[in-house]
Order: structure tokens, then C-alpha cells, then sequence
């Protein structure tokens, strides 16, 4: 620490008094600090944090330094005391066999990367038993040669790494309804996660089999009890789409296409299809129910839009989130998770006052193309009600719109691509409720 | 080592007309591809629709109405309205005044799809048990209950392809502008 630069607003931060030290890093209304304030928490800061904390002031020696623990686990867990960290999978429908989603944690988990088994989940008939060495993955239709591959096989293919999110078009859905949900950054905007894909791109495949010059698109389908099938038109297929076969580092989880599933970068997550076992290239769309009946917005003039791929740029505060409760006054960090399916984030802002005025977030470093940013900002809360909002913009200069302006644009009738800025409201009693503004 | 050089050859003169990546994949892919013929993945491809040949089999929705009660209605309903799987099949329209309930009838563009979705999908606790001909009855039964056709109009790969759904030109093709 001793070694950073300082300037002299960061040698203010370490005033002792939380108004004082702050009073000339507010950067935006109700309490938003500077990003400095971030990286400057020096002395000052930890003496801050110090004199708010709830420390249990039981200094003997614990009981696990007495006594050795258990030897070393084939698959390691997480510890029973994070036990809680889930997805919610929901109650089981029977006349819906295997169908559903599941969604992470957003605002337990910290860091860009979700664990595998914290991904979330949809799935339109269950996740199938597949054993590898009895699955294959075929190649047909417009092509000189049709192809199969088993597993094996697959795996002597060179592989690329991508670490990218995955968004259900359907995520944040529940914001077009015109009630704002009580629910929690999971349960609202769950649908979404970041991993490290690893896989053959789709292109090596396709040049092996032959594509027919007059191919435009291809059709994925999955070997799920529902065969899921989607077309995705032939130039992106080729483009940067891969046949994942590892998730962060494993192979596949069952849920996530074991063994070996469609990843295709920024789009929506349904044609990113699991279980891959056939990819058919063909002149046309094969117009499946997922892209026709489903997966399709209707606008206010009764068209409806089909094959809306990107995912559009979104960012959303993961803490503080729905159903928190501040517990006491002082600095918070407002943080939270940024995308785009057109390119990697180039800026986040946050508003504390409903959108009056904003501040710029700082980003990890590392925020990479399609995967997901983390931001962070400094927030001095001292019991005045809020309005936390985050904006994103991405690298081709869109800016995530608002709420009636997205409205405006899909109409009352649309469903999927719910990207628009949420509202966390937060009470003088330190409540945390999803709120329209 | 004695193909090295005629792989390495190839390799550049791939390089002279396509991006350097492109030679690369080729030289490093392992080529490990079986050849199938189309009859060899005659149960797997299940894909139906205007390209892709519908199979072989017919039926009315006359034949289809006890397929549908034994095997449908306990999720879809009697009459096709949702029933306790909360998925309607018949109803709806597209220019009603309040939001328009979408269902095969007022919104599916295409009747290839209708089979392409209860051949793969349905019913969804057992999936795949019906012959491609329970699949023409059933599908003309709810065509039949959507009044788009009559009870004893044959529905085939032929005669579904013709059938023109009501909103066949209420979709926009954004693919071009992603
Ligand atoms: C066990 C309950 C169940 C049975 C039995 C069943 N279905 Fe379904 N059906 C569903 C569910 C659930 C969905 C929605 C699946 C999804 O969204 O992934 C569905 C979806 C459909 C759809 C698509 C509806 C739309 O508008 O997108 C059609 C068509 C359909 N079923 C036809 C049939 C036919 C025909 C049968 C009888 C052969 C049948 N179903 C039997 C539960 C059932």
C-alpha cells in the first residue's frame, strides 16, 4: 500500500471522520463516492470499516487449530457453512416432466466466473443420463460428406478456451410486468452466468464435412427427451461458435450438455443447445417450436420478431440487492455484473437517486469480450432513502436503455430481451426492494 | 516424417488464399469424422419442415380424437385450452383487442412445425412414443379444433406443407440485422 500513488483527495480519505473523510470524494447524489476511494483505502479506510464492524470479541484459539480435520476428497465441496449458496430449482412440475430452470445466486457469489454447479439451469424435459462412449454427434444435410463423431474422437479435435457468459433471453423477464416483483437479484435476474468454455470450434467440423455452397443455415439439436432444436444462420456458426466439451477446466456438467454441448457467444442462451448430437445445415430456418411459438416477441402492431439473437448490453447491482437489509449506516460498496453479446463493457454508471445523476463505476481490469464485468463504487449511506441504479455501455457504444424506453420500443406484449436498467429502492430503515422509476 | 512436407506444402499454399487460421485448422485437424449415409440416421434426424422431406403416413383428425384424449387432453384439456399443463393448443387471435393468447392456431407461422414439435416433444411424459401416422392424426385433431381444417381432411407431408397457417405473415426475420 505504501508504495501507491496518492493524490490529495486519497490523502483526505485518511481523515478520521467517515463526513469528513469523504465529504470531497461525492461524485454523485446521495452518497455515491469516488472509484478513488476504492484503490485509497488506505489507513483511513480500514480504520473506518474497523470502527463500524461487528467483531465477536472471542480470542481463544479455535477448535479446529487443536485437532487435525479430514485427509484429502476425490471431488472437493463447498464448506457446509456456505452451504446455503444454491440455486432454486422450484417445486417439480409433473405435468411438466424435467422442465424448468434454475438460477444462480447472483448475489451471493463474488468474482466474474460461476461454478459449475451454480449455473443456471433451463431445461424443456429434464437432464438426460448420457453415457459418452454410446452418444454421437452427427453432421448432415447440406454437405458433401455427412460426418459422425463419438466422444472420443471429439476430444482429439483442437480445442479453444472462451470465458463468456450465457443469458436465457427469458432473464429479467418479470420486469415487464407491470407490478415491480419483490424478489431478489437471483430470483430476478438469475438466468444468467459466466464460465470458461472449452471446445472445437464448430468451423473445423463443418470444413471436415464439406458445407454446400448454398447452405445459410444450421439446425442444433440436442439429445434431450424434448430434442431441442434451434437454426442459427450458417455466418455466425462459423463464425465463433463452439462444440464445448469442458466447463471451467471439468467436462460438462450433466445439466450443462454433458458431454458435449453447443456454446455460441452472446446470443440467447436457448440455441446454445445441450447435448448436441445433430447439427443439419440447410437453405432455410427449420422454423422449430423454440423459435416460432417461443423465443419470439410480439410488439404492440401485433408482428412479432423472430431470431432476436444478441443479447442486448445490461448491467445489474448484485449488492445492495433485493430482500438485503443494511443493517447499519456508513460506507457500502454498491457492486454488481455488466455484459454485452456485442462486445465486451466499456463503462458502467451508478445513480443513488433514481437516475438524477450518476457516477462512473470502476471495472475489474479484465473484463473480456462477452464475458461478464464486475463494477464497483464507494456509497456513503447514512439512513436518507435511495434509488440504486446501474447503466451499462458497451464497446460498440450502446447504452443500456431504460425501462420506458425499452417498454416504449417492445411494447406490453413482449417477453424475451429484458435488458433495461433495474431500480433497487433502499428505505430508511434499510430495506432492499425491486422498484420501477 | 515422409508426408510432412506435402502436408506443410499444402499448408502454405493454403496460406497464400486463405487467412492463416484456416490452413492451421486444416493441419491440425485430426479428420476423425465417420461417413453416415442419410438412411443410417433415418431415426435420429427428426427434423420436419419445408426442406427437410417430411416422412411418409397420414391421418385425419377424425382418426386422431381418441389419441388426443388418451394421450393429451390430461395436460392440454379436453378441448385444447390449456388444461392443467397451463399450454393451450386452439384459441386465440392475433388482432384481439387485449393481449392475444398465442397458440398453434392465432400465432404459429408454420405447420411443418406442429409436426416437427409432437414427433420430438410430445406427449411430454413419454416423448417419442407415437408412429409418424398417431403423429398426422393427432396434429390434424388439433388443426381440426383450431378450425383450420375439417374432421376428415387428410393431413400428410403434402397437405400440411400446403396448409396456410393464420398468422404465416405475422413474423419479422431479424436474423439479417444481428
Ligand atoms: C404430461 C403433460 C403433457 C402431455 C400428456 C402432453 N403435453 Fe403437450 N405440452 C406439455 C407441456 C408442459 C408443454 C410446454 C413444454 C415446453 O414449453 O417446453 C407442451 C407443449 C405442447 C405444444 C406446444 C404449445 C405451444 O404453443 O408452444 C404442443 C403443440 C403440444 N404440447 C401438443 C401435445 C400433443 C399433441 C399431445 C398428445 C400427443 C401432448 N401435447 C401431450 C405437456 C403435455
Amino acid at each position: 500500500m505504501s508504495s501507491r500513488k496518492t493524490d490529495a483527495s486519497e490523502a483526505r480519505a485518511t481523515t478520521p471522520t467517515l463526513d469528513s473523510a469523504t465529504a470531497d470524494l461525492v461524485v454523485a447524489g446521495n452518497g455515491l463516492l469516488s472509484r478513488r476511494l476504492l484503490l485509497g483505502l488506505g489507513l483511513g479506510g480500514a480504520g473506518l470499516s474497523a470502527a463500524s464492524g461487528a467483531l465477536g470479541a472471542d480470542f481463544s484459539m479455535p477448535a479446529w487449530s487443536k485437532q487435525p480435520g479430514p485427509g484429502p476428497s476425490g471431488y472437493g465441496q463447498p464448506s457446509r457453512f456456505a452451504a446455503d449458496i444454491q440455486r432454486d430449482p422450484g417445486r417439480a412440475n409433473p405435468l411438466y416432466p424435467g422442465g424448468g430452470a434454475s438460477r444462480t445466486p447472483l448475489h451471493q457469489l463474488r468474482g466474474t466466473i460461476t461454478p459449475n454447479g451454480l449455473h443456471f439451469e433451463r431445461h424443456h424435459a429434464g437432464v438426460p443420463e448420457i453415457d459418452p462412449a454410446a452418444h454421437t454427434l452427427f453432421i448432415n444435410g447440406l454437405v458433401e460428406r455427412p460426418l459422425a463423431f463419438d466422444y472420443e474422437s471429439l476430444l482429439r479435435y483442437p480445442m479453444v478456451s472462451r470465458t463468456q457468459f450465457l443469458e436465457c433471453s427469458g432473464n429479467s423477464g418479470a420486469l415487464f410486468r407491470d407490478a415491480a416483483v419483490d424478489g431478489t437479484a437471483q430470483s430476478i435476474n438469475g438466468l444468467v452466468s459466466c464460465a470458461e468454455w472449452t471446445g472445437i470450434p464448430l468451423s473445423v467440423l463443418l470444413d471436415e464435412a464439406g458445407v454446400s455452397p448454398e447452405a445459410r443455415w444450421i439446425s442444433a439439436v440436442g439429445a434431450d427427451a424434448a430434442s431441442m432444436g434451434r437454426s442459427i444462420p450458417l455466418n455466425k456458426a462459423v463464425d465463433d461458435v463452439l462444440v464445448a466439451l469442458f466447463q471451467n477446466g471439468e467436462p460438462l456438467r450433466p445439466e450443462q450438455g454433458y458431454p458435449v454441448r453447443l456454446f455460441v457467444p452472446g446470443w440467447e442462451g436457448n440455441v446454445s443447445v445441450k447435448w448436441l448430437t445433430q447439427i443439419k445445415l440447410s437453405k432455410e430456418p427449420s422454423q422449430f417450436r423454440d423459435e416460432t411459438s417461443k423465443y419470439t416477441d410480439t410488439l404492440a402492431d401485433r408482428s412479432s420478431l423472430q431470431f432476436t439473437f444478441p443479447m442486448g448490453v445490461k448491467s445489474i447491482i448484485t449488492s445492495p440487492s433485493g430482500k438485503m437489509q443494511l443493517r447499519t449506516h456508513g460506507l457500502y460498496q454498491v457492486e454488481g455484473l455488466a455484459w454485452s453479446g456485442a462486445g465486451s463493457i466499456a463503462k458502467v454508471e451508478i445513480s443513488a437517486d433514481g437516475g438524477a445523476t450518476w457516477a462512473e463505476a470502476a471495472i475489474d481490469a479484465q473484463a473480456g469480450d462477452k464475458s461478464l464485468a464486475r463494477f464497483r463504487l464507494p456509497w456513503r449511506w447514512q439512513g436518507n432513502p435511495a434509488q440504486l441504479i446501474s447503466r451499462a455501455t458497451d464497446s460498440a457504444g450502446n447504452l443500456q436503455p431504460t425501462r420506458s424506453q425499452l417498454l416504449s420500443e417492445k411494447g406490453a406484449l413482449a417477453f424475451y430481451h429484458f435488458n433495461a436498467q433495474q431500480c433497487w429502492a433502499v428505505s430508511s430503515n434499510g430495506e432492499v426492494k425491486n422498484t420501477y422509476v | 516424417m515422409s508426408n510432412f512436407k506435402p502436408t506443410l506444402a499444402l499448408a502454405l499454399c493454403f496460406t497464400l488464399s486463405a487467412p492463416l487460421a484456416v490452413a492451421q485448422q486444416i493441419l491440425e485437424s485430426p479428420q476423425l469424422g465417420n461417413t453416415v449415409t442419410q438412411m443410417e440416421l433415418s431415426e435420429l434426424d427428426l427434423i420436419a419442415s419445408e426442406e427437410s422431406v417430411l416422412p411418409a403416413g397420414s391421418g385425419t383428425a377424425f382418426q386422431g380424437r381418441e389419441i388426443y384424449a388418451a394421450k393429451c387432453a390430461s395436460c392440454h384439456g379436453a378441448e385444447g385450452l390449456g388444461g392443467a399443463a397451463n399450454q393451450p393448443l386452439v384459441g386465440g387471435n392475433m388482432r384481439s383487442e387485449d393481449a392475444p393468447i398465442r397458440t398453434v392456431g392465432s400465432y404459429w407461422p408454420h405447420a411443418s412445425t406442429l409436426f416437427d414439435y409432437v414427433r420430438r416433444a410430445m406427449p411430454a411424459n413419454a416423448p417419442k412414443s407415437l408412429s409418424n401416422t398417431e403423429v398426422y392424426q393427432v396434429i390434424a385433431y388439433v388443426l381440426y379444433m383450431n378450425g383450420l381444417i375439417d374432421q376428415y381432411k387428410v393431413i400428410n407431408a403434402e397437405t400440411l406443407l400446403a396448409l396456410k397457417m393464420p398468422n404465416a405473415g405475422g413474423f419479422v426475420d431479424m436474423s439479417a440485422s444481428d
